[in-house]
């Protein structure tokens, strides 16, 4: 393996780092499973694309309209949310999705399936960042970005606030959370994010197509929560390195890495249903139990 | 000023009427909502906290009619509630569960995007609050291993939180034992001396009766009887309710 090959994945490992710890402001801390994730990361994506190629203007304004319309468009789809629950939220991201992949497919503004190319490589205080470590170190970056703001907002009334409607609506209305606004906040911050990663995505492979946001990829991200552990800061990164890794890592079994892949999501959801690093997990109590100073056996059982 | 006031109060679920013409108010006191299965009280109670709004009817707390404001606006006016089927958030613990309801006066506004909720005057608050609800042994502790009567004390505490002039209170005391009881009783009437005005559905008569001042019975949706606990104990209507008519 070339180490151009090698940089390249890690810098799609990055990127869906961000996505991953996106969603799961969503998913993990509100409670709204959502199937619709990669609708954000197109419109960010296309965003970015169309600012650069149709405007030619610079990556800092692309990046930024791509994290703010994502979040517009992002808070404007959670609406819905607002009158559904549960499996019928998970219908509607899904709808969400297939319709914004339409949008690109089939309005002549985005160039249908022949899809957005030459998107230029970003270029930030003089310093241009075609591919390579220098891609690497600015996805590394934002994936660092994105989990500075999911600690940040978890520390927060907000994020407080998340946790509650995801365990119970009516208790959390009568601590003072209003849902609606709580659910809209998660949903345009976690797209806001999802966007950025969106325009990083676009300016790396320099070419963006309908085919890059489709439902799959949405379940894809949706994987890397739960398998690495949802709700949990850490479950998210765990799960975006080693969903990205795997099928690069069992390569050598060709076509059987994906049954590979898929068994192993079943193995995880029968026996580590909370994710490799979720709360409850074994490794995840296993590893606090051989750091000093851990709370996590004083916290399992009444004394 | 009467702190709350139910006017005329009916609502129906589609062909059932749940309460009927229901009036009352609040005086400076604890007030007990008692009455057979299926007489309204939680209905009632969803009814005043915001949950449902009522078919037809007011309620005025403040001088102020909200009948159409929602509970987590009801909640910011000074009036919190505890639920009969107890819903402590499961995944926090009791500290964390206990801060949700100090969060009430950030959640409407930007604030509570960017402050962080763990400070030293809010634990500061928590442990006030733990110590009077006698839950502090238990501050790092799961609210989902705890035992059915810790969670209804753990209810209560998040309640306080808010800093509500009106509790309000669903079968407190249900799956109780005696002496759990008593303790929660004990923490009612200190929350009471506090300056908490209290209503309390509870089913547990005897409960009921040392406890409030005034008692309100419901029956098939209707008020039979509201007076001391004596005066309501002799009344026929409501040993014709619990006991059934000969």
């Amino acid at each position: 393996m070339s180490s151009g090959y090698i940089v390249t994945i890690f810098t799609f490992v990055a990127i869906y780092i961000s996505l991953a710890l996106s969603l799961n402001i969503l998913t993990g801390y509100a409670g709204q499973i959502s199937l619709g994730h990669a609708a954000f990361l197109g419109i960010g994506a296309y965003t970015s694309a169309v600012l650069a190629v149709r405007y030619g203007l610079p990556f800092w304004v692309d990046f930024l309209a791509a994290v703010v319309i994502t979040g517009i468009i992002g808070t404007i789809l959670g609406l819905p949310s607002l009158r559904v629950r549960h499996d019928f939220l998970v219908l509607a991201t899904m709808g969400v999705n297939f319709v914004v992949v339409s949008v690109f497919k089939y309005v002549d503004f985005f160039r249908g399936a022949m899809g957005l190319v030459n998107i230029p490589a970003p270029t930030i205080l003089g310093l241009t960042f075609r591919g390579g470590a220098p891609y690497l170190t600015l996805t590394a970056i934002y994936a660092l970005l994105t989990l500075a703001v999911c600690w940040y907002l978890s520390k927060t009334w907000s994020g407080l606030a998340f946790h509650a409607i995801r365990n119970d609506e009516d208790a959390a209305a009568s601590v003072g959370v209003g849902s609606a606004r709580y659910k809209i906040y998660a949903f345009g911050i976690s797209a806001a994010l999802a966007g950025g990663a969106g325009s990083l995505y676009a300016h790396f492979l320099g070419s963006v197509f309908p085919d890059n946001f489709v439902f799959v990829e949405s379940i894809g991200m949706l994987s890397m929560v739960i398998f690495g552990g949802i709700g949990t800061l850490r479950g998210p990164i765990i799960g975006a390195i080693f969903l990205r890794l795997m099928p690069e890592l069992f390569r050598f079994i060709q076509d059987y890495r994906f049954t590979l892949y898929g068994a192993l999501l079943v193995l995880m959801m029968l026996f580590q249903p909370m994710g490799l690093l979720g709360k409850d997990s074994w490794l995840w109590k296993f590893s606090t139990r051989l750091l000093p100073g851990n709370r996590t056996s004083m916290r399992e059982e009444i004394p | 000023m009467t702190l709350l006031e139910v006017k005329h109060i009916s609502h129906w679920f589609g062909g059932l009427q749940a309460l009927k013409d229901v009036s009352f108010q609040t005086q400076d006191e604890i007030l007990g909502l008692i009455g057979p299965n299926g007489a309204g009280k939680t209905t009632l109670f969803n009814v005043i906290s915001g949950f449902i709004t009522p078919t037809k009817g007011e309620v005025i707390y403040e001088g102020q009619r909200i009948h159409h404001l929602r509970p987590y606006q009801t909640v910011r006016l000074g009036m919190a509630r505890t639920f009969q089927i107890v819903k402590p958030f499961a995944t926090l613990t009791v500290e964390e569960n206990v801060l949700t309801g100090l969060g009430m006066p950030y959640y409407p506004t930007s604030k509570a995007l960017v402050q962080r909720y763990k400070t030293a005057p809010n634990l500061e608050k928590v442990e006030e609050i733990l110590t009077t609800t006698h839950l502090k042994e238990y501050r790092e502790f799961p609210a989902a291993k705890l035992p059915i009567g810790l969670q209804r004390r753990l209810e209560i505490a998040r309640a306080l939180a808010t800093q509500p002039k009106l509790l309000l209170l669903d079968e407190p005391a249900a799956g109780l034992v005696s002496q759990e009881a008593t303790e929660l009783s004990d923490l009612i009437l200190a929350l009471f001396h506090q300056g908490i005005q209290i209503i309390v559905i509870e089913h547990n008569m005897r409960f009921a009766m040392n406890l409030c001042q005034r008692i309100v019975v419901l029956n098939q949706g209707e008020l039979i009887a509201h007076g001391t606990p004596s005066e309501v104990q002799n009344n026929e209507k409501v040993i014709n309710a619990y006991l059934g008519q000969e």
